[in-house]
């Protein structure tokens, strides 16, 4: 790619100066915002919310697990049920949600040099319907029967039979609604994260000036707006079945010795729909990650990325990529086994991309001006995790090692180590990295080397050691595991082991709020560019950034967003607002 | 808001050629789609994700007549409509479609005359693409209440597989409500056409954003979208 815009040259604005909606009231400022900053952290509260709640959701499934027989109130119904909300929580509603509606809406437009998203109302109606979502999700806490208990995946046809819980209650009705909610008002946002970033750019961002953070977040959105529509399909479709009793997903069936009036039906093809969408799912979390991480590490090696165009290439081809793997998720669904070596195959070529990302993270850091702050610390802690999940998913992506692993510990290892551990550090680096953006403060300083060595140790004492469960045959899904003859007494010391590395790593977020929430207050004052950066979010006029985002005039772009340790400049780093020549304003050719 | 037209780049710089010159283009200052507006560039964005539903819609049903071992329904015999004596195989689909497509025409020229600023030709043209897209959901409750008189229902009809019923309800319920959600729409657009608030900038009521006379087209490839996407319905699950 050629960057042909020039580096002193002022292109002439192509676009006039988008009308704001100004708020009049406390009201339309502060809760019915148009404001992307403001929907961003209701989006960041909400999510963060019903993130908890997962938590605690995770750690009664550890009660269970680790100390079989002791907590009579955990029954295999509640369990099936604990599993199922954390599973969907954590992945729709806590990272899809946080990555995409409040990183997303936080730093899409700072980053691109705009006033604010192109459609500030529509991106209002998508934090509403999410809160909608979520409300509907909650209910089926206090429905008769309680929610859903058809493990995250929701296959049917157990998903609505009698015998799973929420299964022919309200549980999986709730969930379905809240789903198909979710997706509307995420396509609402979503739409304008898209748009945004390409038609509302400033003056001299060209897509290859991008962040790599906002390429994350864009492709990532993208993704989800072709991938949701899957989903929303096998939604409306389950819920037809389950209300209206037609048979799309239902094959015969006969159940407590009663022939069901369901027939003809094909669960493969709700799997087909669940994981087009469901793989795609995860680089929807995973992009916005790599973005992210990609920016905290050079920002905080002082040290241009390596290889920028290449890291925007493996983005995009990840993301069509995703596309075209998601059966490796149904090796043992018994489907056409030379599907299984397509669906190997890509799995695998996925791999070549995302090398060439962790290489260049790497490569990046060599010889940078590495300063361990606390952002940096979870982006390094993100590259171990991450290579750690990627290589086990090598393993998985292989038909002959998936299938007599893939209803073991292993596989839970695995996708909590890739899509769990990894997006989630990552997001913890980004609200050490921004929030003196977002509040004018910065995060207590010890609470948060307290917060990141508790977590990442935890995560990795309780992830890496149910690889080993796995690998004995330990089986996932299971809430009764003392019988069986995989579990030797070891492993029912390293089960008791995981279930209390959870609660203290549990404890350490506790502590993260804490601090999140002290710091607004208490913290020191950050100043507008407290980590030296270069790109547009910390070069506005005020901190936090005010209504519009850049004064009276929008930053107009001479260089990449990577100017940092230039030879010969003044400072080591050079924000992207900076005009002169003396210095690349590109990756060299 | 976006202007839609783009008068001057002032770029003097040799432009590469080749693929390298449309990576260059694409990724190029501000906009990758120069002359496409932002809500434009919205409306076609929300098709293509539309698009995908639709694609999983049909791409299920086939799924369901392909692998079902009970025969499927005679769609030339259960959609015939009994008229002077004879059985016409799909007449009334055949007035549907020829309703719908000639909406898109009338469709197509309104927004000409929104171009032209002929307010009252617009907004008459919008009023009778909006009474053209009514007449087809008419039409299509009719075939519901014909089918429903005869026993289809989404578990089960009286000549074969259920799935007949479940998709045909489904799927024409789906694309029936997109129409409508265009006939509640093209009547709200065309209110502001006639009331002349594209021409002197009336803020909308809940966005509070101006709109102009582009508003015409947007509400057009929407319009064009459901019409096509009827084309394809109408191939895959009457014809097949």
């Amino acid at each position: 790619m050629v960057d042909i815009t020039p580096a002193d040259a002022v292109p002439p604005a192509e676009v006039a100066e988008m009308e704001l909606y100004h708020p009049h009231s406390w009201w339309t400022k502060y809760v019915f915002s148009q404001d992307a900053k403001v929907i961003a952290i209701q989006y960041s509260a909400t999510a963060t919310a019903i993130g908890m709640v997962a938590l605690v959701l995770s750690w009664l499934m550890r009660l269970q697990l680790g100390f079989p027989g002791t907590f009579d109130f955990i029954t295999p119904e509640a369990y099936y049920q604990f599993i199922t909300m954390h599973g969907m929580i954590m992945v729709i509603y806590l990272l899809t949600a946080l990555f995409l509606g409040g990183f997303g809406n936080y730093l899409i437009p700072l980053m691109v040099g705009a006033r604010d998203m192109v459609f500030p109302y529509v991106n209002m109606l998508s934090y509403w319907i999410y809160l909608l979502a979520v409300l509907v999700l909650v209910s089926s806490f206090f429905a008769p029967g309680g929610p859903t208990g058809a493990g995250w995946t929701l296959y049917p046809p157990q998903a609505i039979m009698t015998g799973t819980p929420g299964g022919q209650d309200w549980g999986i009705i709730l969930m379905l609604v809240s789903l198909i909610l979710f997706i509307v008002g995420f396509t609402m946002g979503g739409l304008n994260y898209v748009v945004t970033v390409l038609q509302g750019r400033t003056r001299g961002m060209t897509l290859m000036r991008l962040p790599l953070t906002v390429w994350g977040i864009f492709t990532a959105t993208v993704m989800a707006l072709l991938a949701f529509p899957a989903l929303f399909v096998a939604c409306v479709m389950m819920l037809l079945d389950r209300a209206l009793g037609t048979s799309f997903f239902m094959p015969a069936i006969v159940e407590m010795g009663e022939q069901l009036q369901h027939g003809g039906g094909s669960p493969i093809l709700f799997q087909h729909l669940f994981w087009f969408f469901g793989h795609p799912e995860v680089y929807i979390v995973a992009l916005p990650a790599f973005g992210i991480v990609s920016d905290l590490i050079s920002t905080h090696a002082r040290k241009n990325i390596f290889g920028y165009r290449m890291m925007v290439w493996a983005i995009v081809g990840i993301g069509a990529l995703s596309f075209v793997v998601w059966a490796h998720h149904m090796y043992v669904s018994g489907m056409h086994p030379y599907f299984g070596f397509f669906f190997a195959t890509t799995t695998l070529i996925i791999a070549v991309p995302t090398a060439i990302k962790v290489y260049n993270w790497v490569l990046t850091l060599w010889r940078g001006d590495i300063h361990l702050t606390i952002p940096m610390l979870f982006a390094l802690a993100f590259i171990v995790t991450f290579v750690n999940g990627g290589l086990t998913g090598l393993f998985l992506g292989n038909v002959v090692v998936d299938v007599p692993l893939s209803d073991t510990m292993f596989v839970v290892a695995h996708f909590h180590m890739v899509m769990g551990v990894a997006p989630i550090i990552v997001i913890f680096g980004a609200i050490y990295h921004w929030y003196p953006k977002v509040t004018g403060r910065m995060l207590n300083e010890t609470l948060g080397r307290f917060h990141f060595w508790v977590t990442f140790l935890g995560a990795y004492l309780i992830f890496f050691p149910m690889h080993y469960l796995g690998l004995m045959g330990v089986p996932r899904r299971y809430n009764e595991l003392t019988d069986m003859t995989v579990m030797t007494e070891s492993a029912h010391h390293l089960n008791s082991f995981i279930s209390i590395m959870a609660f203290i790593v549990g404890f350490a977020q506790i502590v993260f709020l804490f601090n999140l929430i002290w710091s607004i207050r208490h913290g020191r004052e950050a100043g507008g560019n407290p980590w030296r950066a270069t790109t547009l979010e910390w070069q506005t006029p005020e901190t936090p950034p005010a209504h519009g985002n850049f004064g009276k005039d929008l930053p107009i772009v001479y260089r990449w967003a990577y100017d940092y340790s230039v030879p010969g400049a003044k400072e080591d780093f050079i924000p992207q607002n900076i005009p002169g020549s003396f210095a690349p304003s590109r990756e060299p050719a | 808001m976006a202007e839609t037209t783009l008068t001057h780049i002032g770029r003097t710089e040799p432009r590469p050629a080749g693929w390298q010159g449309i990576a260059a283009d694409w990724s190029s200052d501000q906009r990758a789609f120069k002359n496409v507006s932002w809500g434009k560039a919205m409306m076609w964005i929300f098709l293509l994700s539309d698009t995908f539903i639709f694609g999983c819609f049909l791409l299920s049903y086939m799924t369901a007549r392909i692998s079902t071992r009970v025969p499927w329904p005679n769609p030339s015999e259960v959609f015939a409509l009994r008229i002077g004596g004879s059985d016409i195989p799909l007449i009334l689909i055949a007035i549907m479609t020829f309703v719908l497509i000639s909406s898109s025409g009338t469709m197509a020229m309104a927004v000409n005359f929104g171009y032209r600023r002929d307010r009252r030709k617009t907004a008459v043209l919008m009023l009778l693409t909006a009474a053209l897209g009514a007449t087809f959901v008419g039409m299509q409750a009719f075939e519901w209440t014909k089918l429903i008189t005869e026993g289809v229902r989404p578990w089960g009809n009286p000549w074969g597989a259920a799935q007949f019923g479940a998709s045909f309800f489904m799927i024409t319920g789906f694309h029936g409500t997109h129409v409508t959600i265009g006939v509640i729409f093209l009547i709200i657009v065309a209110r502001k056409v006639w009331r002349g608030d594209y021409d002197v900038g009336r803020p909308g009521f809940f966005t509070s954003r101006r709109g102009r006379y582009e508003n015409v087209e947007i509400m057009g490839l929407y319009w064009h979208f459901v019409d096509l996407v009827w084309v394809f319905i109408f191939a895959f699950f009457y014809l097949w």
